[in-house]
């Protein structure tokens, strides 16, 4: 057991430190700090380009597709230092971290050489297409149907929360391709492109005033035959795997942002004085806590190499942050006060703590409810008997 | 970075855990209880033939070296089976030894504590005042301070060893809630106190005894888990497993989203004092709040969701809740670790 990292390792971390705070000090200054994933879309996009540039985009991804095959303790260390010098949330974090993943584990050779590059180039955004109007906790309800047509699939039906479909260039979609199946049987896993007219993407205006998520419709989408990841029918099996690179190392960029999150608290609480009150002492130190436990929780999940076998401790990694970041949000605004509560200018738009307030209440629902978790956490994790259920 | 035991550290887990299992059972622990609060023949064998007990102290001062990660091991084992043996006790006041004593206490001391010849306490001991070498005062609340041949006590700014059969030590044992490691309150009177060196004894003390409350705190809590699901699975109610209701099932979800982050606690703090990390400090404060609460929290979930034979004496559920109980109050509660916490990142109160 080791925490410590290796002189080769630090050296990377300056290399890696004294890039991303050059660019955030010049040339991206201006996108710098951004943690939403909605405005500056195109700047934003110019620094997935600049990234791929000095083949920072990827860096876990093997050499030959564009990555540097970097060690988890380097992964570690890029994720601490990107948000360590402010750079902004990354606008394709859904291509990097869960497609790219993905095509890597259950791709064909010709299929990771005519997805990858266009990721790890910076070029080619992804979202993401599972739920649906009634498949949200019941995700194997899919009811999107594929019928293939000479070498093509003919997709139609209807995606839900599909965060970033207004400016993705790719889906990947979980469609029912053998007719008349039910529930995890008969799906097959999709890689369309977005760019045709069978899709039509309308935003959906979420509680914190912003539209990250949509609607995507698919009325006789195309997309060719051997665009689908996995056996045609095996799909569930590739949908769960992508979940676990959910799970994975992505985490820790996102704690990353919870860690500004949480700064931006304690200095709100240094202004105002509330960092002097016992009670909020207590809180702060708790949310330290936490985020502390969810870093090592990490990666005691990454170091394992068992991993694959998704074991129980990581099952427990959702329910876990999801409802720190919603406690986070509870916190911001005690210490904020009523100030909190009023916007910066006439629009209605939010700074960082009462945004992140908000939104965090979708963090307790997105990617698997609280209470779908502890089902899981419950029966694949404790394996205790599952709930009788009404459609059998 | 490498997040994980390494193939000696599973081994030895794997050898404690089967040690624990198998001789501190309820009928030894039960026994303990009505004596005077230690299972005397499973600390002689755990010391004898284990061979751990020196964990964390040097070969050349007796010991087996190795450091906190291997010292959490054994308590997390330990603590599966709330064992009634004075390991608090060999792991803060050794430490303390270890780290301030002088070349002739270590050699006095520590290979009899490693041994087992002889049973050592240690506690904070602001009350006690030191005139010309001698100390007098009263020290409550010592974990196994009824049985302690020695014992370590810090003060504000000085550290001592004291021998308990010496002339002015008076030791007042309690009824104790937790009967596992029963409290005793010592008092001095001119009695004489040999100087350890104060931050070098703190601090190892302050170490060992957060890192081995914290792991017996994840191992008795992993305990809970595992004893109140085996329970759900064979009890029947409404013709179903009660583990089948999703009001059960979640609470025991819960149970182990906190469990797992207390494992991440007590390794992460273990980790970092072996490595001298800066963080040492901050994260054990945060194992010792956490794991300590977690603990807590799963026995107060097993004697609820075990329903009446949970509340009965003759059920292991309320010894696991005792010790949380004992573990919650003892070295600092969670307020005042949170506090340290806010204190390393945010600053003083002020």
């Amino acid at each position: 057991m080791k925490l410590g990292f290796s002189a080769e390792d630090e050296a990377f971390r300056a290399e890696a430190a004294q890039w991303l705070q050059g660019q955030m000090a010049g040339e991206f200054k201006d996108i710098a700090g951004i943690s939403n994933l909605v405005s500056k879309v195109e700047r934003r996009k110019e620094w997935e380009r600049q990234l791929a540039a000095h083949r920072w985009s990827c860096i876990g991804w093997p050499v030959e597709w564009g990555g540097r095959d970097a060690t988890l303790a380097q992964q570690v260390i890029f994720a601490e230092e990107y948000a360590r010098a402010g750079a902004p949330n990354r606008i394709n974090h859904i291509g990097v971290e869960l497609a790219g993943p993905t095509i890597l584990a259950f791709g064909t050779q010709e299929q990771k050489a005519r997805y990858l590059p266009g990721i790890a180039a910076g070029t080619q955004i992804w979202c993401q297409g599972y739920s649906e109007p009634n498949a949200g906790s019941d995700l194997a309800n899919v009811k999107t149907k594929a019928r293939l047509e000479g070498d093509e699939w003919v997709v139609t039906g209807q995606k839900v929360w599909t965060s970033l479909a207004h400016f993705s260039d790719y889906i990947f979609v979980v469609a029912r391709s053998e007719e008349g199946s039910k529930g995890p049987k008969g799906l097959s896993f999709l890689l369309m492109d977005m760019d045709q007219p069978g899709i039509e993407v309308r935003p959906i205006r979420q509680m914190n005033g912003e539209a990250e998520f949509n609607e995507t419709f698919l009325d006789e989408a195309r997309c060719p035959a051997d665009a689908t990841l996995g056996e045609p029918g095996k799909g569930w099996g590739v949908a769960m795997g992508l979940l676990a690179f959910e799970r994975g190392v992505s985490t820790l960029a996102q704690q990353m942002q919870f860690r500004n999150e949480l700064d931006a608290i304690v200095a709100a609480a240094r202004t105002n004085g509330k960092a002097a009150d016992p009670v909020t002492r207590q809180k702060i130190a708790r949310a330290e806590i936490g985020l502390n436990l969810m870093r090592y929780g990490a990666l005691r999940m990454l170091s394992n190499t068992d991993h694959a076998a998704i074991d129980g401790a990581a099952l427990t990694y959702k329910i876990q942050w999801a409802t720190w970041r919603r406690d986070l949000g509870e916190l911001a605004m005690e210490v904020l006060g009523q100030a909190g509560e009023i916007a910066g200018g006439e629009a209605y738009e939010w700074s960082l703590l009462p945004n992140m307030f908000l939104f965090s209440r979708s963090d307790t629902i997105y990617g698997g409810t609280n209470q779908i978790q502890r089902n899981l956490i419950a029966e694949r994790g404790l394996g205790l008997p599952r709930e009788p259920r009404g459609d059998k | 970075m490498e997040f994980a035991f390494n193939e000696e550290q599973a081994m030895i887990a794997e050898t404690v855990q089967a040690f624990f299992a198998e001789n501190a059972t309820s009928e030894r622990t039960r026994a303990a209880m009505e004596a005077d609060g230690i299972d005397r023949e499973l600390w002689a064998s755990f010391c004898m033939e284990l061979g751990l007990s020196g964990i964390g102290i040097a070969e050349e001062d007796g010991g087996v070296g190795l450091g906190m990660v291997e010292l959490a091991i054994v308590a997390e084992a330990a603590g599966s089976q709330v064992s009634a043996i004075p390991l608090l006790g060999l792991a803060t006041a050794g430490q303390a030894i270890a780290a301030g004593g002088s070349a002739a206490q270590k050699e006095q001391w520590l290979g009899a504590l490693v041994s087992g010849e002889a049973i050592a306490a240690a506690a904070h001991a602001p009350a006690i005042r030191a005139v010309g070498g001698r100390l007098s005062g009263t020290v409550p609340f010592v974990a196994h301070g009824g049985l302690a041949d020695v014992l370590v006590l810090v003060g504000e700014d000085a550290a001592w060893l004291v021998a308990t059969g010496d002339a002015g030590v008076t030791v007042k044992r309690h009824t104790t809630m937790d009967q596992t490691r029963p409290l005793a309150t010592v008092t001095l009177d001119g009695a004489a106190g040999a100087a350890l060196d104060f931050a070098g004894a703190r601090n190892a003390l302050h170490a060992a005894g957060w890192v081995c409350l914290a792991a017996e705190a994840l191992g008795g809590a992993q305990a809970t888990l595992e004893r109140t699901v085996q329970y759900s699975t064979e009890r029947m109610q409404f013709g179903r497993p009660i583990g089948s209701f999703q009001a059960y099932k979640h609470r025991l979800a819960d149970m182990m989203v906190l469990i797992e982050q207390a494992r991440s606690a007590v390794y992460w703090a273990a980790c970092a004092v072996d490595e001298g990390a800066p963080e040492a400090q901050l994260a054990l404060h945060c194992a010792k709040a956490f794991c300590a609460d977690t603990y807590f929290e799963c026995a107060g979930h097993m004697i609820q969701l075990h329903g009446g034979i949970g509340f009965t004496w003759e059920h292991d559920a309320h010894l696991f809740f005792k010790r949380a109980t004992s573990i919650r109050s003892m070295m600092g509660d969670g307020d005042w670790h949170r506090e340290q916490v806010a204190r390393l990142t945010i600053g003083e109160a002020a």
